[in-house]
This record gives C-alpha cells, structure tokens and sequence, in this order.
C-alpha cells in the first residue's frame, strides 16, 4: 500500500535543480533521499488523514441525529480490532523511522576525501575560512566535490541552514559542530541562520555560491588576490588582522610575544646573537618564511612559518603595511 | 491589571445567577469570600477568569506579530520589539495559558463533582495554587512592564545569559507557576486516590479523570526540573557561575537537555486533558458507550511514561550524539501509537450512534480534524532526516499550533461549551456558538496551513525580516489570524451576554451519565445533597430527556446506582 501512495506521490517531485510542489529546488546529493522520505511520509499522512476525516464525515452524516431515531447499541470494545490499529500504525512508523535514520546517517557521514571549510558564525555574519587562509562572508563551493565545515561560534548559537542542500547543524559556542554536502547543481543558493539569535537573526544571511567544474580554483586564487582591489598597504593590513599577525604583534608599540610592527620597518634591530641589522625587506621576507633564522633579542623563537601559506603579493602587501607602520603619523613611506 | 486580580462575575451577575436556591455563586458575597474561597469551584471559576485574561494578552502578541509580518522588513515595529513580542505572545501562552488551562478551570471544577464529592482532598493546596498562579503572573507582568524579554520562550543560553532583557522576572515567574502547576497535580493525585465514591473502580472513572490522572503524575515528576533549570540560570546571570555558558566553563547544550526534559513531556501536561475531554464530548453527542475504554486509559497512561523519554528529539541539529538521536527518534514513533488509538476509538464511538451538532461537539469534531494533522505532521519531525531539513522553520511553528491550539484549545473550548451551562446555570446562544466556531475553524486553518508551506520551501521561525517570495503566504496567514480573532470577539459576545441573560440551564442539559450532571446547574455550595454511588459514566440508558427546560433525568429511580 505505501508503495503505491509513493508511486503517486512521486509525480509530484519534481525534477532536480526546480522546485516540487513543497520542497526547495534539490542541489546537494543527500536532497534526493530527503525529499524521497518526505514524500513518503506526506502520501502516508495523506492517507491517514483522508481515512480518519471521511470515516468521520461519514459517520456524521449517516448517524446524525434524526427525530424517534435512537442510537444503536454496539460493542464496547473489540480487542481484535484495537490491536489492528494499533499494530499497522506501529508498523508504519517504525518504516518512516528507519528511512529517517539511514538518511540522517548519509546527511552528517562525510567522505574522507572532503574540501574543508571553516565558518565562523557571530551576531550577526558568517565569515568562510579556505584552506589557503582567504575569508569571505559568502560560501564559495565546487560542483561535484563533497565539502566539510568545520564550525565554531564567537557568541550564542547559531544555525547553519541551507534549504537546497536540506542540511542544517547549529553552531555552538565552546564546540565544533561539523556539516557537510556536495553541492549537484552550480548557481547561487540561500543559507539562513536558522537558531534565534537576536536582533539581527533574520538577516544573518549569506550566500552558498557552487562553482562549475574547474571554476572554483580559479575563484579562490583570484579572490585571495587582495592587490586586484585594494592597495598594498590596505591589503597587508587585511592580511595583518585575518593571518593571525596581530595576535603576537602589535601596531601600538605594546609588547606582545613577538615585537611590536610601531616603528620597526627601516629601523635597526638587535637580533638573539648580538648583530645588530636593519629591518628592511629581505629581513621581513625570511622573517615571515623562515622566522627561526634571526630572532629579534629578548624574545623567543616560537613563530610558526607562512611557507606556503601566504603567496608572494601577500608578502610584498605586508612589507608595505609595515613600511605605512614605520613612516610618519600620514604614511609617506620611504620614497 | 484584570489578569492579576481576576474579579468575580461581579456582584450583580452572582446574584442574577443564583437560580432559586443556594448555589455556590451566591453562598457567600463579598471579594473577600472570593480570594479566600476553598471551594474548588469558585476556584475553578478565577482561574478561568485568570486564564482568559492571559489568552487575551497572550492573543493580542499574536495579532501584532502576525500583523508585523505582513510585509518583509519594518510593518509596525522594530526589530527588537518583534522579538520580544513573539517571545511573550510564547511565554504568556505556555506558562499562563495552555498548562493550566484544561485541569486547572474545567479540571478544578469538574473533578470533584465527578466523584460525586464536595471538594478536592486538599482545598488550601488548591487556593494556594491559585495564589502563585496570580504571583507567577505578576512576576511576567513585570516583566513585560520592564522591557520585555527578547529570548524566546525557551530560553537558550547563552543567549539568555547575555541579552540584556528582563530574563530574571520572566525566569522567576515561570519558577513560581511551576509550583501553582504542580500543587494542581499534587492535589488532583491525592483526590482520585482517596476520593473515589462507591461503585467507581479505577477502570470505571470518566476518561477525563484518566487524563488528568496521567497529566497530574507529568506535573508532579517533570515540573520540579523545569524549576531547578530556571534557577541555575538565574544563579548563572546573577553570579557568573559557569553551568550553560561556555564562556564561564558551562555547556549550552546542558541546558537544551534539562530544558527539554520538562518542556516535552509539558506538551502532554497540555494534551491529554485535551484527549479527556474529547473522550467525553464524543460519547455523549454520539449517545454511545465510549469504545475500548481500557485502551483510551492505558494510552493516556502510556503517554504521560513515553513522554519523558523524547525530549532528545528537539535536539536532532544541535550536535548530540548520532546514537543520541537515533534512540530518541525511535522513541518519538512510539509515542504516536497511544494517539492514533485514541482517535480510532473516538471514531469507533460514533458508530451507528445518533450524532448532534451541539456547540460542544462541532469543537470535538474540529479536534480530531487539526490533531490529526497536528500528529501526523510530527511524523516529518520524528523522522530525522527530514527534520534536519524542517527544524527551526515555520513548518515546526505549524506543527505546534495544530496540536496545542487545534488540539488543547479547541477541546478547551469544546469543555467550556460544554460545562459551561454547570458554570453558571445558563445557556448560552447555539447559533452564535456555531458561528464563532466556524470562524475559528476557518481562520485557524488559513492561519497555520499555509506555515506548513512557508516551512517545508524553507522559511525559518523567529524571523523578523523575510525573503519577498514568502510574502504571499505570510499575508494569508496574517488575514486567518484577524478571522481567527473575529472568531474569539464573537465567543466573548455571547458567553458575556449567556453570564447575565442568558436561558436557565437545566442539572443535565446535554444527557450525559457522569455524577457532575446529578446535581444542580450551578452546583449548590456542598455539591451533592446525598452520598453518590457511580454506574458506568458511558452508559448513556441510565438517563432520558424529558424537556428542554427540565434536562435529562434518571431513567427510574435509583439507576445507575
């Protein structure tokens, strides 16, 4: 009997990548089962409910009450017919359970071989961390590629919802909370917060943006290309707050676990062994690739490389910006 | 303000009320003989007054945040201020309305006159509740009265630890009427222990007093963790103790768990006394013998034990355990089954029966309409995959609002129909009864069926601003809920007009076997003149119509008996 409601019901799916009758369009590879799921339980529900309202419209009608009528007696209970309706619904229920559970296992089990994502979620923004370190506010994916996020939040809890993929997963402070999906079908999908957050909750909104095959690369590359629309000094100082610089080196003259960026640029500088050199841009290119090489006095050795991790106009953006820290309070810099 | 010191019908109406004899309307006179009243139906009378009150509160939040989102982005309000609507219009419906609802005015009431008694076991535990109950109010009042609160009824740390709203009155508040909540249960748990009158074995109580049983034994057992949760938060805002929030060591979803621990099975605290009085209404309309009363019972008891044991599934999305999930989902399915029984035998009871459309009954028949979409709605949700894709959208709002608005409320208002005449001695106008139920009806449906639409195409709950493709659907609901309110200005018209001029109402006007009919319409104040023996309460030959003035009486002397 569920087969054949299914049957019927499944005309009403429509094809991927449109909207059905009361799903969003279908653009991840988990969509399918859901929306199979959802069918399934809507045609049993269809059935159910068209069952109890028309045996009750029914009855209703053909007993109503009529004048010198009485009501008839019947039996006051038949167990026979109890355990039957209780059994078929117990049945039932149990098949939509276990359809549910084989599909959650396939929503939250992520393939090995997943692109990462890290998502930042905060009152009232998403920001999207690639592996090479580029953050945007949209989500940026590949057609085809399952992609994992790994997600933390910086204040109360939020929720990762985006309708195409059916995926949703709250963000919760103080854990990381994992998704995943692998977008179908390229083009530009919503992604909600779906955990009440405040203020500005219906508006924490972003963007899920699949890629064709191959475009995504070069979006990525192009988009971590900061010099295509901002100056150097402005995107060194991106890289400076994004990269992680600002958390050992201040731009104050405080002192931090590394030494302060305030007048450092061009300027002497006493290293671990004793010499004594200038600042200058080679000093700050090895510094940033091989940090261990020569330590400023008094601190200790306990940068991590950017080998790999910061191109060479990131570099270069980032020399610009010290050099901006080291000029006069309006930067003119050395030229 | 009227909810916090509920008047009586006013003197006027008290005395106008009083048919002939003594009743307990006019017993005693005075404020004072209304505030201090043991008597269980006076009792039973505030708190319906109280509850009304709150119904109306709770109802205007509604209106306004329905009328909010009649367009995306600012309608009438700001941001902030929606937020703060819907969490009182949730709050105020929760706590004031729908939990006491049903067993603290009709259950009040009704109970002890079932038994064939003069009052609940515990008459002070009982005045008591009613107290904290107006105590518990203020304290939200208050809350309202200084800036709202801004976190959703449910309270999510660490938002609610953090907001800068009144969290600490509304918390405190609900703290209290979780106590009001539970000396009602406390009290109805003793009753039908001890105070059951001859001839009434467990298995031969009226399916309310099943229903209640099972309600009471939630509120007792579930409550006092509501309690304990409301008061580690406040201790956490108050003094930095680190229990929810991460940011002091504490764990969010702790407080999801204990939270949801009450807050699920208190779904059944507000639904099964909903089932009871469609167990009622049904038989007596139908003018059959309840079928398989033994089951009916058992599935309320059944519910009430399930019900602790699924509070996990409000909870598939926040990163519990996929074991976690996997038990809790299964669980979920098995506490279905007592419902879908339920409503098979309410149909069976129909059966070859003689069917009158009285107020009351159009409201049982709306009942196994909504709930029955109400339950079976909560299959997509039970069902986790598909609840991954419909948590936290509008089709969980809907889900919701047909169970514990076209479950509770409608079966509220069925029993107030219904009992309504035992009250206050009156009747009330049919066909103005009818009309504001097919108000209701309607504009309930357009009000919430189009959310399950909203929902499934992806719209999120407690969403101020909307994207405009939603539009359409937001503004037919928006129209259901005026249609809906229309529906209630009708009901206030007729039952007001019903309080001071409305026809005498007979002992037993609707013909049914249950010991509250057996005496007068108002009860006098010691209830029953004579010590009442029970029959079964669905053998429905132990009456017979003699006319509308006089009611139904005995069928002979002594039946019943």
């Amino acid at each position: 009997m569920t087969t054949l409601l299914h049957c019927a019901l499944l005309a009403l799916t429509a094809a991927p990548g449109k909207p059905s009758f009361l799903m969003p369009r279908e653009a991840s590879t988990v969509a399918g089962e859901v929306d199979h799921l959802f069918y399934l339980v809507l045609g049993i529900s269809a059935f159910f409910f068209l069952l109890v309202v028309g045996i009750m419209l029914y009855f209703v009608i053909r007993y109503r009450y009529r004048e010198g009528v009485a009501a008839e007696k019947t039996a006051t209970h038949n167990t026979a017919l109890e355990v039957t309706w209780t059994v078929i619904p117990l049945t039932l229920a149990l098949v939509i359970f276990a359809y549910g559970f084989k599909g959650f296992i396939d929503i939250v089990t992520p393939p090995a071989n997943a692109y990462e994502v890290l998502v930042t979620a905060q009152k009232w923004s998403w920001q999207f961390t690639y592996p090479n370190g580029y953050v945007d506010k949209d989500l940026h994916v590949p057609v085809n590629r399952p992609v994992r996020l790994v997600m933390q939040s910086q204040d109360v809890i939020h929720s990762l919802y985006v309708p195409a993929f059916r995926i949703k997963r709250d963000v919760v402070p103080g854990r990381y909370n994992k998704a995943w999906f692998q977008a179908t079908t390229p083009g530009e999908y919503q992604l909600f917060c779906a955990e009440y957050c405040g203020t500005g909750h219906s508006t924490m909104l972003a963007k899920v943006i699949v890629h064709r095959p191959g475009g995504f690369d070069t979006w990525l590359a192009d988009a971590s290309n900061l010099l295509k629309t901002m100056s150097p000094v402005d995107a060194g100082r991106h890289l400076y707050t994004v990269r992680g610089c600002a958390q050992c080196h201040s731009i104050d003259g405080s002192g931090k676990t590394g030494p302060t960026f305030k007048g450092f640029f061009g300027h002497k500088v006493v290293l671990s062994t004793g010499q004594a050199i200038t600042a200058d841009e080679d000093y700050v290119r090895e510094s940033i690739l091989d940090p261990q090489a020569k330590v400023v006095a008094g601190f200790e050795p306990v940068m991590p490389t950017f080998q790999g991790r910061l191109t060479n106009e990131d570099i270069t953006s980032i020399i610009q910006y010290l050099k901006s820290l080291s000029a006069g309070p309006k930067g003119g810099g050395g030229k | 303000m009227t909810s916090v010191n509920p008047p009586p019908p006013g003197e006027g109406a008290a005395a106008a009320l009083a048919v002939g004899g003594d009743s307990y309307l006019s017993h005693a006179k005075g404020l004072r003989s209304w505030i201090f009243t043991l008597d269980h139906k006076r009792i039973g009378v505030m708190y319906l007054v109280a509850v009304l009150t709150s119904f109306f509160l709770g109802g205007v939040f509604a209106l306004l945040v329905r009328t909010e989102l009649w367009t995306p982005g600012r309608t009438i309000v700001s941001a902030d201020t929606y937020n703060k609507l819907f969490t009182l219009h949730g709050a105020v419906m929760i706590f004031l309305v729908l939990i006491p609802s049903i067993p603290a005015t009709i259950g009040n009431f009704v109970l002890p006159l079932m038994l064939g008694a003069k009052d609940v076991a515990l008459p002070r535990l009982n005045l008591a509740s009613f107290h904290l109950y107006v105590v518990g109010a203020v304290f939200l009042l208050a809350a309202i009265l200084t800036g709202g609160v801004d976190t959703g009824w449910t309270f999510y740390t660490p938002y609610s630890v953090t907001t800068g709203t009144s969290v600490i009155l509304t918390t405190l508040g609900a703290f209290i009427l979780g106590f009001s909540s539970i000396f009602t249960g406390l009290n109805f748990i003793v009753t039908l222990h001890k105070m059951r009158p001859k001839g009434m074995s467990w298995f031969r109580m009226p399916l309310l007093l099943w229903s209640l049983y099972a309600t009471a034994i939630i509120q007792v057992l579930a409550t006092p963790v509501l309690g304990i949760t409301l008061l580690l938060l406040v201790a956490e805002r108050t003094l930095g103790i680190g229990i929810f929030n991460p940011a002091l060591g504490g764990d969010p979803l702790l407080f999801q768990h204990f939270f949801w621990f009450y807050s699920h099975p208190a779904v059944y605290i507000m639904i099964l006394p909903a089932m009871g009085i469609e167990s009622e209404l049904i038989s007596v309309f139908s003018r059959k013998h309840i079928f398989g009363y033994n089951f009916i019972a058992y599935s309320s008891i059944a519910i009430a034990v399930f019900g602790f044991l699924v509070w996990g599934h409000h909870m598939f999305v926040s990163g519990q355990s996929g074991l976690a999930n996997m038990i809790f989902s299964l669980l979920t399915f098995s506490v279905a089954i007592p419902s879908a029984v339920k409503v098979f035998n309410w149909l069976a009871t129909m059966y070859k029966g003689s069917i009158r459309f009285d107020t009351p009954m159009l409201y049982a028949l709306a009942f196994i309409f909504l709930f029955a979409i109400g339950g079976l709605t909560g299959l997509f949700l039970g069902a986790l995959a598909t609840d991954v894709h419909l948590h936290d959208t509008y089709f969980v709002v809907a889900h919701f609002h047909y169970t514990m608005f076209g479950g509770t409320v409608i079966a509220f208002l069925g029993g107030l129909h219904y009992w309504w005449p035992k009250f206050f001695g009156r009747r009330y106008s049919e066909r103005w009864g009818k009309i504001a139920a097919l108000l209701v009806f309607v504009g309930f449906n357009l009000t919430f069926f189009t959310q399950f639409v909203m929902g499934s195409h992806g719209m999120p709950r407690r969403y101020y601003n909307y994207l405009p493709q939603f539009t359409p659907y937001h503004q037919a609901s928006t129209i259901g809920s005026y249609i809906l309110a229309l529906g209630f200005f009708v009901m206030a018209g007729y039952l007001a007009h019903s309080l001071i001029k409305g026809e005498r109402a007979p002992a037993n006007p609707w013909g049914a076997a249950t010991l509250e009919w057996r005496t007068s319409s108002p009860p006098p104040y010691y209830n029953f003149e004579h010590e009442m023996t029970a029959g079964d309460p669905y053998d429905l030959d132990t009456v017979r119509f003699v006319s509308r003035a006089e009611g139904w009486v005995p069928a002979t002397e002594g039946a019943g008996s």
